[in-house]
């Protein structure tokens, strides 16, 4: 009985209320930080609320006013069938959006497992695990993704596959070599002397001390797959209209880049912004949740 | 060292064939008829009889089993034959001779304007940190990284192209045929290629710079009064070198991945405008040999870098 109050003494967590008191504080001390958020916030709630934000029916045609130049009723015009560009890029960013969260999350989920199996097991499985991950990330991610896409087609869904099959090694990469580091330490080792199950020292110690790295991964992460999607959409690989996607937005302005400038421009600013405010959000998390990280990830 | 080679390029054959299956199966995983597509795309499947379609699967050898088409198409790989092309209507083996040149052209200035640009700006903002030159280059490193590369085309194009009419917007022409338009088209989209590694090395370099510049032994070596030449280049330089190694080997596969879009906004026939268009066109062989290549390059970029490393930092042969 003794036994068990020691190992709860020892196994308590460190105070928490501290360490989230300083997380708060080195987050919000950059203000570029703040506002990368403060975008983020924005175009989620673009994207969430779009019936509701956008001044127009984004998939409506409108023959009489197509390729309007930017007034006070089309803010930045129209496209070649009349829809209005400003609802297009708010209900893009759903897209956007939609896309980003979905693909990373399966990724990570798939990735963090297989990186942790890896590493936590080694020998031959974990080895092997690690090689077929070495040999994904020697396509270039937009290879990989036309590669599937050229297999399954167009299409928010086949896209999102396309992209998590692309970004899964990344994941296991960093896992595996976490735990293959958190596996040294003196407390594994206690664990395993108390008999512990695998289960238990991978899901309850390396997982949880991983996490930092994952979360800052995660969202830097959300901005390459952004960025990717735009780049397969804008190859009419990925979503298509009447899809509203910022990537095809591009690619369907090009042809009047002379007379209507900013149906290709303005898609771009929407891509960059949420590029741009993802990283900062995660550079900005990386130093707050761990500050050794700055050069790694 | 020996031993490292050894183990580093046996583990080069086990991911060498892991891409060769994943290549080879994931084009097989597609639903339908490989036959049928083809067909479909070169004759008119309504006019053939069941009979000569089972006599077209026994030609292209897709009534064999899986694994055997498996072996088939690797050892045709190696031997250069990498089957047809139905769009192009010839080997593709020859259509990837004709197309491959082109993307060094515009690939290697690209990789290696970005290596020496990226890093120098990183060494630059590291050693001047939070003074006006690095508060000009990190934001600039930070835009370079998220602006799409396709985007940028398009306002070089609006720009510099329509606006100003310096340069040409689009178009490929061979150095030895027409050198002055084969650079004047060359301009943008090298630029475009390698905005993304230079802002990707300069932020990988200055963080790898910020780290051995508070080391002690650059504080023994300013202690000792050398110059500032001196302890950047000789001291600090010097221990951040391998990084630099690591980044110029990832610069490659971004260069690659980067030459898929900027290739088809400046419509420039090189292997990454044929993969975009041969996925438009389900020319299926055309996407696997491109893929495959692509990845046989960047296994072959990571294997020197790697061997490199080893070279230059003899605690990496130990671990």
């Amino acid at each position: 009985m003794v036994s068990k109050a020691a190992t709860e003494y020892f196994l308590e967590a460190p105070p928490r209320i501290n360490e989230w008191r300083r997380f708060i504080r080195v987050f919000f001390k950059r203000g570029i930080v703040v506002f990368g958020l403060v975008i983020l916030l924005a175009m989620l709630f673009m994207g969430i609320f779009a019936e509701w934000v956008a001044p127009y029916d984004p998939y409506e045609n409108n023959l009489r006013s197509s390729l309007a130049q930017p007034s006070a009723d089309h803010l930045l015009g129209t496209d070649n069938v009349g829809r209005d560009t400003l609802s297009r890029l708010i209900f893009g960013a759903r897209t956007a959006l939609i896309v980003g969260f979905t693909t990373v999350f399966l990724s990570a989920a798939i990735g963090v497992l297989l990186g942790l199996i890896a590493g936590y097991f080694g020998h031959f499985l974990g080895m092997l695990i690690m090689r077929v991950m070495d040999a994904l990330m020697c396509f270039p991610m937009i290879m990989l993704a036309l590669l599937v896409s050229a297999v399954l087609g167009g299409g928010m869904r086949n896209v999102i596959i396309a992209l998590t099959f692309a970004s899964v090694p990344i994941y296991a990469r960093v896992v595996n070599g976490l735990t293959l580091s958190i596996k040294q330490n003196d407390y594994i080792m206690a664990e395993k002397a108390m008999g512990s199950s695998s289960k238990r020292i991978v899901f309850g110690h390396i997982l949880p001390n991983s996490l930092p790295p994952i979360i800052v991964l995660i969202t830097l992460q959300l901005g390459s797959i952004i960025l990717a999607e735009a780049g397969l959409s804008f190859l009419s690989i990925g979503i298509s209209a009447p899809e509203a996607a910022w990537g095809s937005m591009v690619n369907d302005g090009y042809k009047y880049l002379m007379s209507n400038p900013m149906l290709s421009i303005s898609p771009g600013i929407a891509i960059m912004l949420v590029v741009f405010a993802f990283n900062l959000v995660g550079d900005g998390l990386r130093d707050a949740l761990d500050p050794r990280l700055r050069g790694y990830l | 060292m020996t031993i490292y080679i050894t183990r580093r390029l046996l583990q080069m054959l086990i991911v060498l064939a892991i891409i060769t299956i994943v290549v080879f199966f994931v084009m097989r995983l597609m639903p339908g008829d490989p036959l049928y597509i083809y067909i479909s795309r070169t004759g008119n499947l309504a006019n053939m009889s069941f009979d000569q379609i089972e006599e077209l699967r026994v030609q292209y050898g897709l009534d064999r089993p899986l694994m055997t088409q498996y072996f088939d198409w690797v050892s045709g790989v190696f031997r250069g034959d990498f089957g047809d092309s139905v769009m192009y209507n010839r080997s593709v083996g020859s259509l990837l001779k004709d197309r491959f040149p082109v993307t060094i052209i515009l690939g290697v200035p690209a990789l290696i304007i970005s290596s020496v640009l990226g890093i120098s700006a990183g060494i630059i903002a590291a050693i001047w940190r939070d003074k006006w030159l690095d508060k000009i280059v990190t934001p600039l490193a930070y835009i370079g990284i998220t602006i799409p590369v396709f985007w940028l085309g398009i306002l070089m194009i609006y720009g510099i192209g329509l606006k100003l009419g310096w340069l040409p917007i689009n178009g490929y022409t061979s150095p030895f045929d027409d050198f002055w338009l084969s650079i004047r088209q060359l301009i943008m989209p090298v630029i475009c290629l390698s905005v993304f590694g230079i802002a990707a090395n300069a932020r990988q370099m200055r963080s790898s710079m910020l780290e051995v510049i508070w080391q002690d032994y650059i504080r023994t070596a300013w202690a000792k009064g050398l110059t500032q030449r001196t302890v950047i280049l000789k001291h600090a330089l010097k221990n951040s070198i391998s990084p630099v190694v690591t980044l110029i080997g990832l610069s490659v596969g971004i260069v690659f991945g980067g030459n898929v879009l900027v290739e088809t906004v400046f419509t420039i026939p090189g292997i990454g405008y044929l993969a975009t268009m041969s996925v438009l066109n389900q020319d299926y062989i055309v996407v696997q040999s491109v893929t495959f290549i692509m990845a046989l390059v960047i296994l072959t970029a990571n294997l020197i870098v790697d061997l490199t490393y080893a070279w230059l930092d003899p605690r990496i042969r130990y671990d």
